[in-house]
């Protein structure tokens, strides 16, 4: 099970494994990360699993789907290394993943 | 002040569980008007999810978001219920037993024996943009919606976003306004090809201004909009003088004004109901769906479907007290096929 860190924006890091197939949202509701609010339950329909991606891992990661960045239009500090994690899988190449959690979500 | 409109029930939300509230009441005889802050009957379903699939609905695997919506639609139309969209319940008073006065955000006015209360997450909203300090501006300077186009004449508009809402006031707002810029994070744009095509025309003819960026700070005075700083994608900050901002970035869901009708609550966020007949703790205002809360509570709409069932079976005690209610299948009896049109 690939470990996930989910850094806040205050600094405090939480590493949580991740069920490969979920996602990075999922990952951190069911391990009660804070930061994350999923508001739409992982539907791609609203922005409130915004993460930055950290920037060793974006290539990795991977870019946002048309769809995806059309919601990001709504997250609050968008950036380039923004995604929404609900639609981030977690994969076994994602061992060792760092995303940092915005001061807040939309 | 006119006259109110005489109903057995008010239904606050349009969403699957609200729909399919008129349906029960339908069957026994109480008539429904349905209200709904929404430009379009469907609430979440609608607003959030249109394409995308629903898996969990019985005897349905595979439905949409607008198409368990439509299907909703079909199954009540034979009850005939009225709908109000664009429109918010803000005061409850009770006046009788049961009998409640409830005035709407537009004047409108209420008298009904019964309320449900199907809101769901609560009433969307205009989401406000993470700019520190708009509130200030908010109703002088900053406008989530246009009322009235003439407010904005001759005046320097900057409008945020790059939806259609967007797009569209901006193409709307540029013969109007002595200078407009729209600000949006990035190249593309989530509204209609043809609009977006018809504001890079204005672009090019040099009558209004696109900028590439994210408003970050706002200065002015007294609630008067002076200036949008603006980050541009590139890292640089630059200024907009401006007398009014407009932005649009879709809309989310606040409680409202549901917590001051006197009911009790589960964290101040959800409406607690007893699971017989899902009343709240003031007789006759019974809540469905998402926005009630008992022991065991799951948000699925198959839930808020059994919700309807019985709140209904409580509700025509207080729509037609002393009267006897005869429990039947729609499969077998006469006068329900009737009230569907099929017999």
């Amino acid at each position: 099970m690939p470990k996930i860190t989910y850094i806040d924006h205050e600094g405090t890091a939480r590493t949580v494994e991740g069920e490969i197939g979920s996602t990075v949202m999922e990952t951190a509701i069911k391990n009660g990360v804070p930061g994350i609010e999923a508001e739409c339950g992982g539907a791609c329909a609203c922005a409130t699993c915004h993460v930055h991606v950290d920037q060793a891992w974006r290539a990795v990661v991977g870019e946002p789907s048309p769809m995806e960045e059309d919601m990001l239009d709504f997250g609050y500090d968008v950036q380039a290394d923004s995604r929404l994690s609900c639609q981030i899988k977690v994969t076994a190449e994602l061992e060792g993943l760092v995303v940092r959690t915005p001061e807040r979500q939309a | 002040m006119s006259e109110p409109i005489k109903t057995d029930v008010l239904i606050i939300g349009a969403g699957p569980c609200g729909l399919f509230a008129v349906f029960e009441l339908g069957l026994l005889d109480m008539k429904a008007h349905v209200i709904d802050i929404l430009d379009k009957i469907g609430g979440q379903c609608a607003e959030l999810y249109p394409e995308k699939p629903i898996y969990d609905i019985p005897g349905l695997p595979y439905v949409t978001g607008q198409g368990l919506t439509d299907a909703l639609l079909a199954q009540i139309k034979p009850f005939g219920a009225t709908f109000h969209l664009q429109e918010m319940v803000q005061t409850v008073e009770k006046i009788g037993d049961p009998l409640f006065r409830v005035t709407t955000d537009r004047g409108r006015r209420f008298e009904v024996k019964v309320i449900v209360i199907a809101a769901g997450g609560g009433s969307f909203q205009p989401k406000r943009p993470p700019i520190p300090g708009i509130e200030a501006y908010e109703g002088s300077s900053v406008f989530y919606s246009v009322r009235q186009i003439e407010a904005l004449r001759g005046q320097r508009v900057v409008i945020a976003g790059g939806g259609d809402s967007a797009l569209d006031w901006t193409l709307n707002l540029a013969p109007v306004s002595r200078h407009l810029t729209l600000v949006h994070r990035r190249s593309e744009f989530r509204a209609a090809p043809d609009s977006v095509n018809k504001m890079m025309k204005l672009v090019g003819e040099g009558k209004i201004d696109f900028v590439l960026g994210q408003i970050s700070a706002l200065a002015g005075e007294g609630g008067r909009l002076a200036k949008a700083i603006v980050k541009g994608s590139d890292g640089s900050n630059f200024e907009i003088a401006c007398d009014a901002l407009l932005p649009f970035f879709g809309l989310t869901m606040k409680l409202g004004p549901v917590t001051d009708w006197g009911m009790a609550m589960k964290d101040g966020e959800y409406i607690l109901v007893d699971t017989a007949a899902f009343e709240s703790s003031v007789p006759g205002i019974f809540a469905i769906g998402d926005i009630s809360w008992y022991p065991g509570k799951l948000k699925l709409i198959l839930s808020g479907f059994h919700e309807g069932a019985l709140m209904a079976q409580k509700a025509y005690h207080y729509v037609y007290p002393g009267k006897r209610l005869v429990f039947q299948y729609t499969t077998s009896s006469t006068s329900l096929q009737k009230k569907l049109g099929v017999a």
